[in-house]
């Protein structure tokens, strides 16, 4: 019998504020050490909390995105650990009643089938400071930048049966937090962070022991580590062994997980409900506040590309995967482009290059209103689909506008029917042997006289036209 | 002598020019330097001189307010900024605080004098003031007695006439109880009247600041400089402030006062209930009705309370760890170590025990048994006032059991802890409280503990204030 | 609910805390004294009351997403115990 892969994720998702949750302080990343911790986030005695409310309308924004319940009365509960870069030796975040509850997400496999994924719960919570362990030989630093910045941890269900499953998950909580605003998504910066809780077991037997991969900054780490850890548990159980629960921090560089004892030696939390902080209300008139002022989900604006824009339903899944992907397209079609042929453009040559040259869509040197151009130019009849690629090429490399390309390089298509007729005429009559043969039935061979023509034209022909007119003068 | 003015009377004092504030600050900075009762921790001499001088110079101009140039003692609790703040603990011993507490910023908009801060139960953790690493402070009424705790330097400097009043903090009696063993008046308001921020946590829920002063008129006085809603602390209210001076006049006649029968009960010192039974009988005599009453769960209030409190303050005291501020051990071998001797030298060992105690009541497998079951048995507390509320205006009992007892003479933590009996349920059920000085017990003042109903502190100021016109008590004083 | 001597160092570390081995025995004593008072609670028939963590019925009161808060590290760092390069400083953390 073959094993299988139980993986439920936890994402931690950097709420985008400006202040901290509990203080006043700047959330900005990058400063000095230590320069955006204020006394509420160094924990200083007497100092208390004080919630922000762009945070709670931000982890309400997810809530009803996946569909969940809300939680009327949240609250805030002490998760009571030491460790130097927790300053008051708790973390602030929620137990029993977390601000969202059960939630649902659609994701697309590979094999371009659906599956519903659970959410169990996302709640509001501190993030901690970061400890450095490689400035001093004999210290460990502490910066508290961080210490405060309010994050979402949105925990899914067990609903996950391989690497690459769990990678798709992640990939659209990662598109769904960027499309509500909520998140940055930077990965780099660990403003979007993943745990995976991993298990195998038999068909049929009951959940086994899980191990908790920590330290994970990219989608493509995330499918790495999950398939080591899968093949080091399958190996523990073949041999007899036993998976232990424990914490494991996965090494990007040497590509392995190693167990975190650190961080198991004392993991009696002693939750309690945060006496410092109130049960969080949330009215009806907030959430219908935030319903209102969402924007098209992914899965909403997927059926829309398909139902009104005619888009097959691997391109809208493509297309609307990536907020800024969805965003790019639009601008281009709002313009007025064809949306089948923008779509084209879009996910190939567009994506092509981005991907070729590592550049983020939203830095991409042909912007939206110059693709648009580009493919009314097209539309247009100035120039072929395929001197089209040629310019986007050049406007790649910096050579100027769609328009000022098409004129430099004298790209236009020939429009002029009768000098096209001349070049078909002359073409014929140096080639009668392949005349005769196409009259005789090789009918293969309108291809060939197309090739000529466009070889005579410098490819600047219409090819519609020129199909036109061979007609006619070869039948 | 100006100490033994009331602040209603330095107030005037200071407005007709019969004395500066630069006087009565000198004054009692002279009187303080004479004080053998290790009232103060420190004492901020320099910075109290030249907050009077200022003082002045604003009474001067005619801007001030009715309260500048008055100087008082801040219990340690407070953080003042550039102050050493230490909470009567050698944990923050050389914790000059970079922030004044939303409190201490009230009074020094007021342009009031800072004479010092006063001695106090490390953390606020004890009812007799014996467990400060600062050693302990004595009842002025005799020097071998506990004046009582935490807010024992205050009561001390208060009743001793070393301070015109004093700022205390009330977890479990915390203001009350010294207030009763020191003969002064002692008001713990309603949980959220006064801001917590910046006076350093020992049970959220609970811990709730308060005026330490010789009348209830003061207390009026003081109430209405000390309270007010703080957007800087969550559990503050967000409720209009009376001026409390306002109905301190208004008749009692009619007024119904509650005894519950479980607060006369075999524990409680028969001359302690003498005195009680005789100011009530005070009462009755100036037309009030007393009716006795039931708080069938106040006799759970210790296990519940010293639950809650070690829960909340295991936590609270978490931040204590050597890493941003206060104690660090020497030479930390490693994490733990740091963490381990840090804490265990820089805490003294009532802190170490609640914590403790804490700790495990929060630990899984125990968190339903304890924690929940003391908040489950903290809501039958607050529904037996409410109730009780409803037929009566005001509750009435003693403060403490017995009058003050000898310092040293009370070892055992669960025996101090029984002591707590009659102050715990107030401060379960977030009410207000007082203690005004009744009378005398072999020589040691005897203090009444008035309780009302959420938001009263108008009434209790004004019933408290009532007795105080018929009755001299809060006027004898154990010094010249 | 009683306490040997094994489970109070074990709540001593989780709070971070050391015992002395001398003191252990008294500790445990006292400890188990305090116990004796909290399992009161263990009698009482609570019914169906609902767990008050709060003294007042509000709500959590909510801030407007403001930067109100000035860099005061200098004087943090002023009077931490040992700082270097503007961290907080502890002995080497393994991880």
């Amino acid at each position: 019998m073959t094993w299988e892969t139980v993986i439920g994720l936890e994402i931690h998702s950097q709420l985008k504020t400006k202040s901290k949750i509990f203080s006043g302080a700047s959330t900005a990343f990058g400063a000095t050490a230590n320069t955006q911790a204020c006394a509420v986030d160094l924990g200083y005695p007497g100092v208390l909390p004080v919630l922000n409310q762009e945070a709670v309308k931000m982890a309400l924004s997810f809530g009803l995105s996946v569909n969940a319940t809300i939680n009327k009365n949240s609250i805030f509960a002490r998760k009571n650990y030491f460790y130097p870069d927790l300053p008051k030796g708790y973390q602030i975040s929620q137990f029993e009643i977390p601000i969202v509850g059960n939630g649902v997400i659609d994701i697309s496999l590979e094999n371009g089938e659906n599956k519903l994924v659970g959410i169990t719960r996302a709640h509001l919570e501190e993030d901690a400071g970061k400890s450095i362990h490689d400035m001093y030989d004999e210290f460990t630093a502490i910066d508290l930048n961080r210490a405060g910045t309010p994050l979402l941890e949105i925990v899914s269900e067990p609903d996950m049966s391989s690497a690459k499953e769990a990678v798709a998950y992640a990939k659209k909580i990662h598109a769904l937090v960027q499309y509500i605003d909520i998140c940055d998504g930077n990965m780099q910066e660990g403003s979007f962070r993943c745990d995976a809780n991993v298990s195998v077991r038999k068909h049929g037997d009951k959940l086994g022991t899980r191990a908790e991969l920590k330290n994970i900054n990219s989608f493509k780490f995330l499918e790495k580590a999950i398939n080591l850890e899968v093949e080091r548990q399958i190996d523990i159980l073949e041999e007899g062994g036993s998976v232990v629960q424990e914490t494991r921090l996965y090494d990007s560089i040497k590509n392995e997980t190693r167990s975190m004892r650190s961080k198991e030696e004392a993991n009696d939390y002693r939750y309690f409900p945060d006496p410092d902080l109130l049960p969080v209300a949330v009215s009806e008139e907030l959430l219908l506040e935030i319903k209102k002022s969402l924007p098209e989900l992914p899965t909403e604006k997927k059926l829309r590309f398909v139902e009104q824009l005619g888009l097959s339903s691997y391109d809208a899944e493509i297309l609307t995967s990536q907020k800024e992907v969805a965003d790019y397209f639009e601008a281009v079609i709002n313009k007025g482009a064809d949306a089948k042929l923008s779509a084209n453009w879009v996910m190939g040559e567009l994506s092509a290059a981005l991907n070729k040259n590592q550049v983020e869509i939203n830095d991409s040197p042909i912007p939206s209103n110059e693709l648009f151009v580009l493919i009314s130019r097209i539309t247009d009849n100035t120039i072929s689909g395929k001197i089209a690629k040629d310019v986007f090429k050049l406007m790649w490399e910096g050579n100027g506008s769609v328009d000022e390309i098409i004129e430099k390089q004298g790209l236009k298509q020939m429009t002029d029917s009768s000098a096209l007729e001349s070049i078909i005429d002359d073409i014929i009559s140096n080639n009668l042997d392949q005349v005769k043969q196409y009259k005789d039935g090789n009918s293969k061979l309108l291809g060939f006289f197309v090739g000529q023509v466009m070889k005579a034209t410098q490819g600047k022909a219409n090819p519609k036209q020129v199909n036109q007119i061979l007609n006619e003068k070869l039948s | 002598m100006m100490h033994n003015l009331t602040i209603a009377e330095q107030i005037k004092g200071l407005k007709n020019r019969d004395f500066s504030s630069l006087e009565l600050t000198q004054h009692y900075l002279n009187r303080i330097d004479d004080s053998k009762l290790n009232a103060f921790i420190s004492v901020t001499s320099e910075q109290a001189i030249t907050q009077a001088k200022l003082a002045d110079s604003i009474l001067a101009k005619g801007n001030a307010t009715s309260l500048t140039g008055i100087p008082y003692a801040h219990k340690d609790i407070f953080c003042t900024k550039g102050v050493k703040t230490s909470a009567g603990s050698k944990m923050l011993d050389s914790f000059i605080s970079p922030y004044d507490a939303t409190l201490s910023e009230k009074l020094n908009s007021q342009n009031m004098v800072m004479l010092g801060k006063t001695n106090m139960d490390e953390f606020a953790m004890g009812s007799s003031n014996e467990n400060s690493y600062y050693g302990p402070v004595k009842n002025p009424w005799d020097t071998k007695k506990v004046p009582g705790g935490s807010s024992g330097g205050s009561a001390a400097a208060v009743a001793s006439h070393i301070s015109p009043f004093a700022t205390g903090t009330d977890t479990g009696g915390s203001i009350r109880q010294p207030a009763s063993l020191c003969g002064i008046t002692g008001l713990k308001p309603t949980y959220g009247r006064i801001s917590r921020y910046g006076m350093i946590a020992y049970a959220s829920s609970l811990d709730q600041a308060g005026p330490m002063t010789r009348t209830a008129e003061d207390s009026a006085i003081i109430l209405n400089a000390m309270a007010g809603f703080d957007t800087k602390d969550s559990t503050s209210a967000n409720k209009l402030v009376p001026d409390y001076t306002k109905n301190l006049s208004k008749s009692l006649k009619g007024l119904k006062i509650g005894l519950p029968k479980e607060y006369f009960s075999e524990g409680l010192d028969k001359g302690v209930e003498k005195v009680v039974m005789k100011a009530i009988n005070d009462y009755e005599s100036m037309g009030a009705e007393i009716i006795e009453v039931s708080l069938p769960n106040s006799i759970h209030a210790i296990p519940a309370y010293y639950i809650v409190a070690p829960c909340e303050c295991s936590s609270n005291l978490s931040r204590f760890d050597g890493v941003r501020y206060g104690y660090r051990c020497d030479d930390p071998k490693d994490l733990n170590d740091l963490y381990l001797r840090s804490r265990s030298e820089g805490f003294g060992d009532e802190v170490k025990r609640r914590i403790m105690i804490g700790a495990y009541a929060l630990s899984a497998g125990y968190y339903d048994a304890y924690y929940l079951k003391a908040q489950k048995v903290r809501q039958l507390i607050s529904e037996d006032f409410k109730k009780v509320f409803k037929e009566v205006d005001v509750v009435m009992g003693p403060v403490s059991p017995t009058a003050a007892f000898d310092l040293g003479s009370v070892k055992d933590p669960v025996s101090m802890y029984l002591a707590d009996i009659y102050t715990l349920s107030v401060n379960l059920a977030g009410l207000p409280g007082m203690s005004i000085p009744a009378g005398f017990s072999d020589n040691l003042p005897v203090g009444l503990q008035l309780i009302g109903d959420h938001w009263s502190e108008e009434l209790l100021l004004n019933t408290a204030h009532q007795f105080q016109l018929k009755t001299d008590w809060h006027h004898l004083s154990p010094v010249d | 609910m009683s306490l040997d001597n094994n489970k109070v160092k074990e709540i001593a570390f989780l709070a971070r805390l050391s015992i002395e081995d001398s003191e252990l025995e008294q500790s445990t004593k006292e400890l188990n004294n305090i116990l004796g008072l909290m399992d009161q609670l263990g009698e009482i028939d609570t019914g169906g009351a609902e767990p008050m963590a709060h003294p007042l019925e509000m709500s959590q009161r909510l801030r407007d997403d403001q930067v109100t808060e000035k860099d005061l590290s200098e004087e943090f760092q002023e009077i931490a115990p040992k700082t270097g390069s503007n961290h907080f400083l502890v002995p080497t953390v393994i991880e």
